[in-house]
């Protein structure tokens, strides 16, 4: 009962943080208060049993993610009023739009009722059962090609990422390391061959 | 026990709201990509509710990749989005006519 009423009051908070998400003026409100909603969900995904995603949705998506996010909108210095121009003239259209998708899933998930809802509760899990790592099982078993595809997936995004913002200042001094490395010690240093000169003794007095 | 359909409306209205949310903010791109961010959130709460009501670990799995995905496809949009900024100095949808789509 107590996982019931938790659900509904995170899934209420879910709600309200996600309508911050779409109406906050600041994009930096914006990005915290998706930081809110990856939260809630987490909570929401640990009361359906799925703890590890739970922990993972925290540590790469709270922790990671929304951290670059918050690094990107706070580069950009952007003119917030050009952007808003327009907010209030389309928002009937996406309520409206809103409100007729919620009431297509309603209707399909209360008209249907997909016939689960009615056979019995999932059955509880054994003590010391692990959700962490039955998934370990499944992933490198039976996804263990996808798993690997994904792990290619996220080489590809930084390789991405860093090829697409590095750049080249004009004007800038950069060492060449190769240069360096090539460099020879006679091309720094001139050795010069002299004859030892005797001080002058009219010159020292 | 929660049922099954609660989730899913939840994860239903979190949907419409992104697309909601969409609609309203349709000038920024930082904020389109975080309303997609929030659509797969909601996708990824349909899985997870038919894993835990069909006892299949499976639809874990699903999410699983799901954030992968999601993590590269935020890394790669933000990257492409500070290159956009540094060129035209706006992210405004109505400056990016250059491919005239």
């Amino acid at each position: 009962m107590i996982v019931n009423v938790l659900f509904y009051v995170f899934g209420a908070i879910l709600v309200l943080t996600a309508l911050g998400v779409i109406t906050a003026r600041n994009p930096v409100h914006c990005a915290l208060f998706l930081v809110a909603a990856f939260l809630n969900s987490a909570v929401i995904w640990l009361l359906l049993e799925a703890e590890f995603l739970a922990v993972t949705l925290i540590v790469v998506y709270v922790g990671a993610v929304m951290v670059l996010w918050l690094f990107v909108v706070m580069m950009m210095d952007v003119d917030l009023a050009k952007l808003r121009q327009g907010f209030t003239r389309y928002a009937p259209l996406g309520a409206l739009i809103a409100l007729i998708v919620v009431a297509q899933i309603g209707l399909v998930v209360y008209v249907k009722q997909l016939g689960i809802d009615t056979g019995g509760a999932p059955v509880p899990k054994p003590e010391g059962y692990s959700n962490t790592l039955e998934l370990g099982k499944l992933l490198y078993t039976q996804y263990l090609y996808p798993f690997e595809i994904a792990a290619v997936i996220l080489l590809v995004a930084i390789v991405a990422a860093i090829t697409l913002t590095m750049r080249q200042r004009e004007g800038q001094k950069v060492q060449d390391i190769g240069r360096q490395v090539a460099v020879r010690a006679r091309d720094r240093v001139r050795v010069v061959k002299m004859k030892a000169v005797k001080p002058d003794a009219e010159v020292n007095q | 026990m929660i049922p099954l359909s609660h989730v899913l409306l939840l994860s239903g209205i979190l949907f419409s709201l992104s697309v909601a949310g969409i609609f309203l903010n349709r000038k920024n791109v930082l904020l389109l990509l975080m309303c997609i961010e929030l659509m797969l959130l909601s996708v990824n709460f349909n899985f997870i509710a038919f894993a835990h009501h069909l006892d299949d670990l499976s639809g874990q799995v699903f999410v699983f990749f799901i954030l992968t995905v999601a993590a590269a496809e935020s890394a790669i949009g933000l990257a492409i989005l500070v290159v956009l900024f540094r060129q035209r100095s706006s992210i405004n949808v109505e400056d990016l006519g250059a491919m005239r789509g």
